[in-house]
């Protein structure tokens, strides 16, 4: 198979299955198995398709354009080390699918799970086989957050909803930090391909910024595999779902630090500060880890700090800067994840059958579930370092290691203790899980009866365990061969000779593991009464909780620092905000005054039009009566408000704008209609019980000092205008524009065109904003509850009502109707009308005045003329008009119109033009933009008419809810 | 010509920003109203004033000379569709909040 397809169905097949499996059945736990599974073992079986290309040509790499001007592209590059891990994701992950099929019980909606699953795999195959650093990068962000995701799969227990936060809190942190390191990298090095930063060690490690971006890219992978002082989250993270535990953080997730520490390694290890930064943080994990993991009683949380001890057995491989300890590290990194998955999954197991983790209330459960019983025990001698095992073998490796000098230091001075001392304890708590669980008296209260889980929940584990065995027996022919590979694409020319057998003769390291295996035993049996009783922690530490301390952080940070700034800059009253940005925009707009001073060039003033002046006497007049106005008399100022909308317009005529004339004066009347509707809702503010209230002095000073405000920018913003209009204009984009519109847009009105065609996106985007705020008014219409006062009909209805009741020969309703009984007829009349009008004006909009805005709201406005003339109820009985389908339709027909230019080989939303003749009609442009006009059209159609009739609905809808709340008074 | 429409640039402008700075919701949405004709107007004449000239071409092109200025009436346009959809949110939230805090002050209560 070609490389380039076998990396890409690789990376995306995780993520199309995820797609898939979301949609499954929330109870389909077999055929979410089966996808997943199939998933799984699809990227197995090509990671070991890809494995003669590796071992024959060193890497597969496949390479797709990104954004080459940054110099970014989707490179995919396989080698050994990221072979190797690889198949640790996809085989694992298939055993953890099995194991998860039975796990999961029957209520957990499983497609969530699975789709989560799916896409975490993908996310972590990602990390591995990315050629670019930014590219890997994307991918780390990826896993935290499908890790975030799956921690938190129970979301009704708040244990993993603050253990998902945490470990995305502090994973996502890392990772930004990583970000900023690997763009340093990529500065130092100029490329962000992995090959070519690969091969720039020297020149990084000589680099100025080799320090800054060795602690960015240790802080991301730190944080992510868990390493003292990141280390805090990963014991809280056991509230996932096990399978996620078995998964997540034992082979894969955690991994991803320490894989990027190995993946760099050649670049940046070898410096003292790397020596000192990864070998502290490595040494505290191991040692720190195995200790606290003896004293924990939950079966996962012991696993938890049992993993964060051997990723710090890793790292601190890894600081050594020594071939051989890579070679050490990479070896574990397999080991690990064999013996700890199992282990997670003997967990698991044990908290199903039982239904609980708390080694202090498991008992004796070896008679119970002999085989889950054999196996855990085998896993967990893996875990202590018991010879015949893997985890002996790069244990052994390790000892040796240490016992080496590197650079003459007291950590290195440290090392040989700290590592016999770990190892010690990591004895102690393997002996601790299997005698307190399996051994001892037959337990009392558990919540179930323990037995044994069904064969396929085991044989994950079995498999496994298995592997354990025969990598520790006859290491050379099994694992050898890949493990070299593996290193070998790490290290190069520099791969040392090591060998994999398991004896190497009588040995320090060997007397090491033998004084580790004693030490440990003698502990337990001296801390065995202890723990039976003890609270849940490590002595002493115990008192410092990581979690606290990061709660603490977390509460200061955004709590107490965002309420102290908030106390002194910020007010939450909405007044004094609105002052302070008017304001703002105030000095915003003097400052070029004063940096530019005020000079006025050559002044070229037009002729004073005395009937536009007194267009605007009246304009002017109505505006500040408006203003005198809107607070007792709204109705008043909304017709005022129109007044100076009117003057506007007229303006706009004279000016030779006829397109926004026409615009302006449909745009008023809907306007107008809107909140005279919304003005039903609103209740009356009585000018006579406001003054009984009073002014006060604080009042008064306010008002005084808004209409200074108000003055200084009324003059300031018409001597701004003045001096701008009497300025000569230099040369614009106009002329651009005007040049081409008929030439390159084929049509003559320049307006229309600009908007559909030359800066058709621009249009396209604020057609969506229209659409969005349409849907967010019918949405926020939908659970309306309007003041108390308003809920009754309003007072003109009520008098009318009451005069029709006293009448016999009529009905209420009946003096509405004859009101208006003549304009209704006029409206019905003139529906046709102005559809025919909206017709023509989108028609010719292209080159004349008009197009799809104008005829979207003409149209509009004839729809709510029909709701005016015969009430809602009428209209709906016979017109059914649909507006959210309107809306949606206009969306598609404008970006498919767009699309279609991507079929003749044009970018997005290239227009096309030619004039057709048309029986009947004459020749008629047929420009594409008429078809992206058409779908403006249609949205603003839809947009308004929602808009107005989600409010018009009001009336009808609140009536219906007074007269249920009053049938229930009656009832009651 | 100029000064009357800057005159009534810089009126509109100066009611609503009253209007914006006043308690009552109503008053802000009608400040807003004007104040959204005085910005239209302001971004309209900065391609500045011309009557009679002809905003629809004649021929295959054009010149800024004898055309009126196309840019900003593109602008405007958009901007006057904008308003109004703006001016109709404001409106469902201040009836919604009017509904919900039993005070039509913009602050969302009543100032002691």
């Amino acid at each position: 198979m070609n490389d380039d397809v076998l990396l890409t169905v690789l990376i995306v097949l995780p993520f199309a299955g995820s797609l898939l499996a979301a949609t499954f059945l929330p109870n389909a736990r077999n055929s979410e198995a089966w996808l997943a599974g199939g998933v799984a073992f699809a990227c197995l079986a090509l990671t070991f398709i890809a494995y003669p290309a590796i071992v024959e040509h060193g890497a597969l790499r496949a390479q797709f354009d990104w954004m080459p001007q940054l110099g970014l592209s989707f490179t995919l590059r396989m080698d050994g080390f990221a072979w190797m891990f690889a198949t640790l994701i996809s085989g694992i992950g298939l055993l953890v699918v099995f194991y998860a099929r039975y796990y999961m019980s029957s209520e957990d909606p499983v497609p969530r799970f699975f789709s989560f699953f799916l896409a975490f795999m993908g996310a972590m195959l990602g990390v591995v086989i990315s050629g670019n650093l930014i590219l890997l990068v994307f991918f780390w962000e990826l896993t935290s957050i499908f890790s975030f995701l799956l921690i938190g799969y129970w979301h009704h227990t708040a244990g993993a909803r603050d253990g998902a936060r945490m470990a995305l809190t502090v994973t996502g942190i890392g990772g930004l930090a990583l970000l900023v390191g690997v763009l340093v990298i990529g500065h130092i090095v100029g490329s962000y391909d992995l090959d070519a930063v690969l091969a720039s060690g020297d020149k990084i490690r000589s680099s100025e910024l080799y320090l800054p971006a060795l602690i960015l890219i240790l802080l991301g992978a730190l944080t992510k595999s868990a390493q003292f002082p990141f280390h805090f989250w990963l014991p809280n993270a056991m509230a996932a779902p096990t399978p996620v535990s078995a998964y997540l953080h034992s082979a894969t997730m955690v991994k991803a630090g320490i894989f990027l520490l190995a993946r760099l390694w050649p670049v940046l290890a070898g410096t003292p500060e790397w020596f000192w930064l990864v070998g502290l943080a490595g040494m505290s994990s191991l040692l720190l880890g195995a200790y606290f993991a003896i004293f924990q009683h939950d079966l996962k949380g012991l696993l938890a700090y049992s993993t964060i001890s051997h990723l710090g057995l890793i790292t601190m491989l890894l600081s050594l800067g020594s071939p051989l300890g890579a070679v050490a590290a990479i070896f574990h990194m397999m080991n690990h994840a064999t013996f700890k998955a199992s282990l997670f999954m003997a967990a698991g197991i044990i908290d199903h059958e039982t239904g609980t983790r708390d080694m202090r209330k498991l008992d004796g459960l070896f008679r119970y579930m002999p085989v889950t019983a054999t196996l855990a025990m085998v896993a967990s001698a893996a875990m202590a370092g018991v010879p015949l095992l893997n985890g002996f073998l790069s244990k052994e490796m390790f000892f040796a290691e240490a016992i080496e000098t590197h650079a003459l230091s007291v950590l290195d001075t440290a090392a040989p203790y700290v590592a016999v001392l770990a190892s010690a304890f990591a004895v102690t708590y393997s002996i601790r899980l299997v005698h307190s669980v399996f051994f001892g008296p037959k337990p009392t209260d558990l919540p179930r009866k323990p037995h044994e889980p069904p064969f396929w929940m085991l044989f994950p584990m079995l498999f496994l365990v298995v592997a354990c065995l025969i990598v520790g027996t006859v290491p050379g022919r099994t694992i050898g061969p890949y493990l070299r590979v593996a290193v070998e694409s790490v290290l190069g020319p520099r791969t040392p000779q090591y060998s994999l057998s398991v004896w190497h003769g009588f040995n320090l390291p060997l007397a090491m593991s033998a004084i580790a295996l004693v030490a440990g035993t003698l502990l337990y049996l001296a801390l065995r009464k202890y723990l039976q009783t003890c609270p849940e922690g490590p002595p002493v530490f115990r008192l410092i909780e990581g979690r606290r301390i990061f709660e603490r952080i977390l509460v200061t940070i955004s709590w107490k620092w965002a309420r102290f700034v908030e106390s002194y800059l910020s007010t939450r009253r909405l007044q004094p905000q609105l002052r302070l940005i008017v304001l703002a925009a105030f000095l915003a707009a003097l400052l070029p005054l004063y940096i530019g001073g005020f000079g006025l060039g050559v002044v070229e003033v037009s002729a004073v039009d005395p009937i536009l002046a007194l267009v605007w006497l009246v304009g002017a007049g109505c505006a500040v009566a408006a203003a005198y106005q809107a607070k007792y008399h709204r109705f008043a100022a909304l017709i005022l408000l129109g007044g100076a909308g009117l003057a506007t317009c007229i303006t706009f005529v004279w000016l030779s704008a006829p397109d926004l004339a026409l615009t302006q004066l449909l745009v008023e009347i809907v306007t107008t209609v809107l909140l005279l509707l919304g003005l039903r809702w609103l209740p009356k503010r009585i000018e006579e019980t406001d003054a009984e209230i009073g002014v006060t002095w604080k009042m008064r000073l306010r008002r005084q000092n808004d209409f200074v405000v108000a003055v200084l920018v009324g003059i300031g913003i018409a001597a701004l205008s003045f001096t701008v209009m009497t300025q000569p204009l230099s040369e614009t984009i106009a002329s651009f524009f005007l040049e081409r519109a008929y030439t390159e847009g084929g049509g003559r009105n320049v307006v229309n065109v600009i908007l559909v065609d030359f800066r058709g996106f621009d249009t396209l985007g604020e057609i969506t904003v229209l659409a969005i705020v349409a849907l967010s008014v019918f949405a926020l219409l939908r659970r309306f509850r309007p003041a108390p006062e308003s809920v009754d009909s309003p007072e003109q209805q009520r008098i009318q009502n009451e005069l029709d009741e006293a009448d016999p020969d009529r009905k209420p309703g009946d003096t509405v109707s004859d009101y208006l009984f003549v304009p209704a007829v006029i409206m019905q009349w003139a529906f046709p009308v102005i559809i025919v009008l909206a017709l023509y004006l989108f028609l010719r909009g292209h080159d004349l005045p008009g197009g799809g805005f104008v005829a979207g709201i003409a149209m509009a406005a004839a729809f709510i003329l029909q709701y005016m003339a015969a009430g809602t109820k009428l209209v709906e009985d016979r017109l059914r008009i649909l507006p959210v389908s309107w809306i949606g339709l206009g969306l598609l027909t404008a970006v498919s119109t767009g699309m279609g230019s991507w079929l003749f080989g044009y970018p997005f939303l290239t227009t096309h033009s030619q004039y057709l003749e048309l029986p009947y009609i004459g020749k008629v442009p047929a420009a594409s933009a008429l078809l992206f006009d058409l779908g403006v059209f249609t949205l603003v159609v839809g947009a308004t008419v929602l808009m107005l009739i989600a409010l018009a609905h009001q009336s009808v809808r609140s009536l219906r809810a007074a007269r249920a709340s009053t049938q229930q008074q009656d009832g009651a | 010509m100029e000064l009357i429409l800057s005159i009534a640039i810089g009126v509109l402008a100066g009611s609503g920003v009253w209007l914006l700075l006043r308690p009552r919701t109503y008053q802000v949405i009608i400040g807003l109203s004007l104040i959204s004709y005085s910005v239209n107007l302001f971004i309209f004449s900065m391609g500045r004033l011309r009557s009679n000239a002809p905003p629809v071409l004649a021929g295959q092109t054009g010149n800024i000379a004898d055309y009126a200025d196309p840019v900003p009436q593109a602008l405007v346009l958009t901007a006057i569709v904008i308003g109004f959809a703006t001016t109709a949110l404001f409106l469902v939230v201040l009836l919604a909040s009017r509904g919900l805090t039993g005070t039509d002050h913009v602050d969302g209560r009543e100032q002691q």
